[in-house]
Formats: structure tokens, C-alpha cells, sequence
């Protein structure tokens, strides 16, 4: 099959029932900017990990903010903690902060979880 | 035989006091660990016990630190401290020739004017009874200005002051009542036996006309005894146990002993070292955000009871302000590191997807630092001069690299930056360079302090600029224009540049000279140590030092920082730039001016 470099996306759906918030609410308890995010892809554009390797600042919110936190932990590892993004952000989130409840509360689910 | 029982509750409180400190001084030295018990075994016949002993005479009795930061303050501690030292050594002393030996129980030191009632001639005894009162009128003089200081906090220059916990209440109501009961005890025993001073006979005499003295003074004396022993019994559980612990910190500290990487011994030592003297409460900016419960004397109290918050431990800019005012000299970012580290242990990550890439041979490596990606200005500044002294570069993170780690320290995230460091020191050795110049001072410390790079001069570019200018390989233009001069934190009090950056600017203009600059610069509140502070308290802190470097009415305000120009540049009144464009500026590229300069100005609109 010929490639043309972009492929359909694949019907998913969000079961509400299954909905995930725990770390959603544990960063907004503790980072309320975070609600502001419209995931405009500033940080993601700027990023230092991201323009080292595969590495997606905005797809994490994203993630959070859908529940679907599995997998997380590996990802959000990438991050330097150089805090351009805070600096390009139009929303005036603190990233960094983010990112490092995200490391915190990702230990602590997982513990519960054990 | 008069009565002895009334001094039970001073030898009680002594006694306390006494098994207490041995009991925390112990544990805390057997937490030190055995490299650091080794050292001060090897330490201890060295220059650093003299220097240790002048040091605490200086600092713990005379309190020279606190005299430079305000007179009225420092006369205040010194006579309570020095005053109250020289008291028992006199009255001892007084005791011993009363005596003509040593061989007494020590109350009997402490309660003599009691127990010597008889006006008996012993050497020099006119001169000590003299002394014994011209001390405790030294002691009673400061006394009445901390009280004063409960009032009117402002002459003492504090704006201020720290909160006090229980003990430290009691601790205090106890030491503000001892000199005056001892006041009224002496003067009381004078008025009737006459084995007074000049002020203690005075005032006796005067207490005689109208009080009954003979039923008074032996409860005086009692009242004295039980203030006495509340005070020493309370002072290991308050804020006084500095006291002892300064001593303890300052020979330790001489003997060599620093802190490492994690809480010991000596974090303790540090930790309960610190008086609660609240000086590091006015110079933190974070106040002015009315951030009130993050500072140095609340992070180290909260640490001290175990139970420090992440509310409190991530709010804090680490700008070094509070170290540099602090009497004791607690090495305060390092606790707060630490703490850091321990706090975020639990997912300190390794960065497995670093890779090897090719490196290049130069003579010269440039890094330009994360931040300095985001000031386009900084770094075009940067490849300008490099072009014009000839220099062999090589600009090692013009297309991408991994950030030099310190962003990654500041959270406490310290193995996870050990892996940036070995990723980039392999890098930076393989390229044969000589010279690693970088242009931000976040990078430039963590180069200068973690990395180890033999054979290589780590340079901030405000130094190489210096050199660059003296060796005539930069043109230099003086300019009418006046300019103040932003020492940002990591530079400055981190790494005490402060006069190459201002030396290159006195070539191209009028610097001014500000009154908060060099040591007490402020931090320009952009910060990545603090992970919790929102932008809304940011532009605050940052409103208040822009307003200070308007009221100098510059031309220009200049920073050595990329972060500091993007924190000044978003409450843009005055033209912010970097050292390093100020230096361009000066260089005139000949072949097609017109689109250099239209190059510039354009990144500058988009950025």
C-alpha cells in the first residue's frame, strides 16, 4: 500500500463510568492554573526533551484530563524540568508544577494499587 | 546556716539542662556518620579549634553579625549574651577569692550576694561587688530594649518578627523575669545586710523606706531561683537551644564538616543552630506576595519538628537573599536541597534515552542554556562576537541538546540530573575544548559546581567578554547612555560574579550604582526554584524591583541572565538587554548592514 504520510484515526470512545479523575483532581486541588489549559501545544513546541527525542508535553494533559493515566509514568519521565513552557505559555500554567504532582501522585496510585 | 533548699529548682533546671543538650548533642554527632567523626578527630589539634573558639566569642557572646545589620539590635543580644557570660564568670570568680578556692557547690556562685551577707574584706572585693552590679546594669539595659522591641520593632531596622511557639514563650516570659528578680533580690539583701553596689545599694536603700524588705527578699531570692530553673529546663525545648548548638555548629563547621546530599547529623546541628532571630524575614521578596509562611526560620522550624510541608519546602525562589543575611551563616540552600531531595526521592527517574551523537573538535564550546532559546537576542549577540574575535566555536546546543540538570537540582531531582551531567560532560571532554562558555547563570553554576571537566575553564559570558574586550579583540564604543545593572541570583550570590559583568559595562555607557545590588540584589522573581509560586505573585515581586531600577531613571536596564531579561522584558518600562547585546551592539558588520540589523529587530517583535 502506498504511504502518503497521514492514516484515519480510529474510532474510541470514553466509558464515563470508568473515568479516571483521580489525578486529574489532585492537580487541580494543588495547581488550579492547570484548569486553564486549552492544550494550544505552546509547550510542546518549545520543549527541550521534546526536541531531543519523542517527547509530547501537551498530549500528557491531554491524557490526565481524559482519565486514561496508564502509562504515564514512563512518559512523563522525559521531562527536563528546564521550565520553558511556563515561560510560553499563554495561559499562564505552571508547568513544572504540574508535571511534578503528576510524578508525585503517580507513585502514590501506584502504591495504592499494590 | 541560712536556708539552701530555695535553690533546688536552679540546680533542678541545671540539671535538666545539662542531660538534655549531652542527650541531643550525642545523637546528633552519632548521626554524623563515620567519615564525618573521623574528621573531627583528625581536625581537632588544627587552626580551625582556635579559629572555632574566636568565632564563638565573636558571633555567640558579641554578636558581630547582628551589630552590622543593626547597632541597636546587636547591643541588645550582646549584653543579654556577653553580659549574662561575664556575670557567671565574675561571680565565680568573686566566689573563688571569697573563698580562696574552687572547691565550692557552683550555686553558691550564683546566689552570693545571699549566702555573703557578712561585708567581709577578700581581694579585690570592692571592685567585684563594683563590676557584679556595672554588668548587671549592661544586662538590664538590653532587657529593657528587647522589651521595648515588642513594641517598636522598627528601630531595631526589622519590619518583621517571628512567630513564637509555646516553649519559646515560656523560655522567654522566664529570661525576661530573671535580671529583674535578681535586681530586686540583690537590692532587697543590700537594703538590709548593706553588701550592695552602687545601684544595688542605691535602690535597696530606697526599698527600705517604704517595704517591709526583711519578709521580702528571701522569696525574691526564691522567685529568682525558679525563673532561673524554667528558663534552663524550657531552653532545650525552645528556640534558646541555639545557644549551645551555635558553639557546636561553628567547630564543627571549622573542623571541616559539611553538608551532603541528604538529612545526618549535621543538618540537625544546623537546623536547631538557628535562633528564630527572624532576620531572614525582611530581605525574602516572597513577603511582598504576602507569602508569610515559607521563610528560612519557618522551613528550618518545620523541619525541625518533622514535619515540613510541600507548601512550604517548593515555595521558595532559592535567591540566597536569607543566607546572606543570616547571623548564624546556616548554609540554607543546601538544607533546603536536601530536604528537596528527600522529599522527591521516590521518583528521581533516569533518563535511559539519552544518546551518544557526534562531536565536534573546537577549541571554544558555546551553551547557550534552555532559556537563552527563548531571548533569540542573547545568543545572535553571542555567534556575532564569536565571529568577530575569530574564535574557534562550536555552539553545542544550537540545534539540540539536554538541559545542563540544574532545573532538575532545583526541584531535587539529583540523580535524575546526574544523568544530564554524564550525557553532556562526555560530550564536552570529547570535543578537546578548552573553554566552555555559557550564557546562563543557571548553567554556568551547575558547570562550575556538579560537572567535573578536567582541563576545561568553565567561563559565564560576561567573564569571557572581559577577556575578550582587554584583549583588544572587541571594538568598544562608550555610549552617553546610563544603565543600571541586574545581578541576577545564580551569578551573583551564587557565584560571586560580580564585577566582571560590571567592569565590560563601564566600557559601552554610565553605570549606575543602586543601593540594593552586588550581596543584596533582588531576585527578579522568575526563579525555577520555586514550583509553586503562581505568575500572579510573580509579577508582583518582579513589579516591585522594576519600580526600583525606574526610580534610578536608566537609560537601559542590563542583566547577565536569559531569564531575568524575560522576566523584566514581560513588565516591559525601560529597555531590558543582555550584558552580551550590549557588547554587540558595538560591533558593525560591514557587509550587508541593512539586513543585519532588520534581522535583529525582527526576532525581537516575534519573541
Amino acid at each position: 500500500m502506498k504511504k502518503f504520510g497521514f492514516s484515519t484515526i480510529n474510532s474510541r470512545t470514553i466509558d464515563y463510568q470508568q473515568f479516571d479523575t483521580r489525578l486529574l483532581d489532585k492537580v487541580l486541588q494543588e495547581e488550579p492554573s492547570f484548569a486553564r489549559c486549552m492544550s494550544c501545544g505552546g509547550c510542546t513546541a518549545t520543549c527541550s526533551a521534546g526536541n531531543l527525542i519523542d517527547f509530547n508535553v501537551r498530549m500528557l494533559g491531554l491524557l490526565i484530563k481524559r482519565g486514561e493515566i496508564e502509562g504515564l509514568a514512563t512518559e512523563i519521565d522525559k521531562c527536563m524540568l528546564c521550565g520553558k513552557c511556563i515561560l510560553v505559555c499563554p495561559r499562564g500554567i505552571n508547568t513544572r508544577h504540574v508535571i511534578m504532582l503528576i510524578k508525585k501522585e503517580m507513585v502514590k496510585l501506584k502504591l495504592e494499587q499494590v | 546556716m541560712k536556708i539552701e533548699w530555695f535553690t533546688f529548682p536552679f540546680v533542678a533546671g541545671f540539671i535538666i539542662l545539662l542531660v538534655v543538650i549531652i542527650a541531643k548533642f550525642s545523637r546528633w554527632i552519632f548521626q554524623l556518620g563515620q567519615k564525618n567523626r573521623l574528621k573531627i578527630i583528625k581536625n581537632f589539634f588544627s587552626m580551625g579549634t582556635l579559629i572555632s573558639v574566636k568565632e564563638s566569642f565573636l558571633e555567640g557572646l558579641i554578636h558581630r553579625k547582628v551589630h552590622q545589620k543593626n547597632r541597636l539590635l546587636g547591643y541588645m543580644h550582646m549584653s543579654l549574651a556577653f553580659g549574662w557570660f561575664l556575670l557567671i564568670v565574675v561571680g565565680h570568680l568573686e566566689m573563688g577569692f571569697y573563698k580562696e578556692t574552687l572547691n565550692f557547690p557552683f550555686y553558691k556562685a550564683v546566689f552570693f550576694r545571699y549566702f555573703n551577707t557578712s561585708n567581709q574584706q577578700f581581694f579585690f572585693s570592692e571592685g567585684f561587688t563594683f563590676l557584679m552590679d556595672f554588668i548587671l546594669l549592661f544586662i538590664i539595659s538590653g532587657l529593657s530594649l528587647a522589651y521595648y522591641k515588642r513594641i517598636n520593632k522598627k528601630i531595631f531596622g526589622l519590619k518583621r518578627t517571628t512567630k513564637l511557639k509555646l516553649a519559646d514563650q515560656l523560655a522567654l516570659s522566664a529570661l525576661w523575669l530573671i535580671f529583674p528578680f535578681r535586681f530586686l533580690a540583690e537590692s532587697f539583701t543590700a537594703g538590709i545586710y548593706h553588701n550592695g553596689g552602687f545601684l544595688t545599694q542605691t535602690a535597696g536603700n530606697l526599698f527600705a523606706t517604704f517595704l517591709p524588705l526583711d519578709t521580702l527578699y528571701f522569696s525574691t531570692w526564691l522567685g529568682y531561683s525558679i525563673v532561673l530553673g524554667c528558663f534552663m529546663a524550657a531552653l532545650p525545648f525552645s528556640r534558646y537551644m541555639h545557644i549551645p548548638t551555635e558553639i557546636l555548629f561553628i567547630f564543627l563547621k571549622n573542623w571541616g564538616i559539611t553538608q551532603n546530599e541528604k538529612t545526618d547529623g549535621f543538618t540537625q546541628i544546623e537546623a536547631n543552630a538557628c535562633s528564630r532571630c527572624g532576620i531572614c524575614l525582611d530581605p525574602c521578596q516572597l513577603t511582598l506576595a504576602n507569602i508569610n509562611h515559607v521563610q528560612t526560620v519557618y522551613t528550618i522550624r518545620e523541619f525541625r519538628e518533622n514535619r515540613i510541608e510541600d507548601s512550604n519546602l517548593f515555595n521558595c525562589m532559592m535567591c540566597g537573599r536569607c543566607e546572606e543575611a543570616c547571623p548564624v551563616g546556616i548554609d540554607i540552600m543546601k538544607l533546603r536541597t536536601n530536604l528537596r531531595i528527600e522529599n522527591t526521592k521516590q521518583y528521581d527517574v533516569a533518563y535511559d534515552y539519552l544518546t551518544e551523537t557526534s562531536t565536534p573538535k573546537a577549541e571554544v564550546i558555546y551553551f547557550a542554556g534552555c532559556m537563552t532559546h527563548l531571548t533569540p537576542a542573547i545568543k545572535k549577540s553571542m555567534t556575532k562576537i564569536f565571529n568577530h574575535a575569530k574564535v574557534d566555536y562550536w555552539f553545542m546546543d544550537e540545534e539540540k541538546a539536554p538541559c545542563c540538570g540544574k532545573p532538575l537540582m532545583q526541584a531535587g531531582q539529583y540523580e535524575a540530573a546526574r544523568q544530564l551531567i554524564a550525557s553532556n560532560s562526555k560530550q564536552i571532554i570529547a570535543s578537546g575544548a578548552k573553554e566552555l562558555i555559557v550564557s546562563c547563570p543557571i548553567c554556568y553554576r551547575v558547570f562550575n559546581e556538579d560537572y567535573q571537566l578536567p582541563g576545561v575553564t568553565v567561563k559565564h559570558h560576561s567573564q569571557y567578554l572581559l577577556e575578550l574586550i582587554n584583549a583588544g579583540k572587541l571594538p568598544v564604543i562608550q555610549q552617553n547612555e546610563t544603565m543600571v545593572y541586574h545581578d541576577p541570583c545564580d551569578l551573583g550570590r551564587g557565584s560571586k560574579i560580580y564585577d566582571e559583568p560590571r567592569e565590560v559595562l563601564r566600557h559601552y555607557g554610565k553605570l549606575l550604582e543602586m543601593e540594593n545590588e552586588r550581596e543584596n540584589a533582588k531576585c527578579c522573581s522568575g526563579s525555577l526554584s520555586n514550583m509553586k509560586i503562581s505568575n500572579a505573585e510573580r509579577s508582583i515581586i518582579c513589579k516591585d524591583v522594576m519600580d526600583e531600577f525606574i526610580s534610578y531613571k536608566p537609560d537601559q536596564l542590563v542583566t547577565a541572565c536569559p531569564l531575568c531579561k524575560k522576566t523584566f522584558a514581560a513588565g516591559n518600562k525601560i529597555p531590558v538587554k543582555d550584558i552580551a547585546e550590549v557588547v554587540a551592539n558595538s560591533i558593525h558588520v560591514n557587509q550587508k548592514p541593512k539586513e543585519k540589523v532588520h534581522e535583529l529587530e525582527l526576532d525581537e517583535v516575534l519573541y
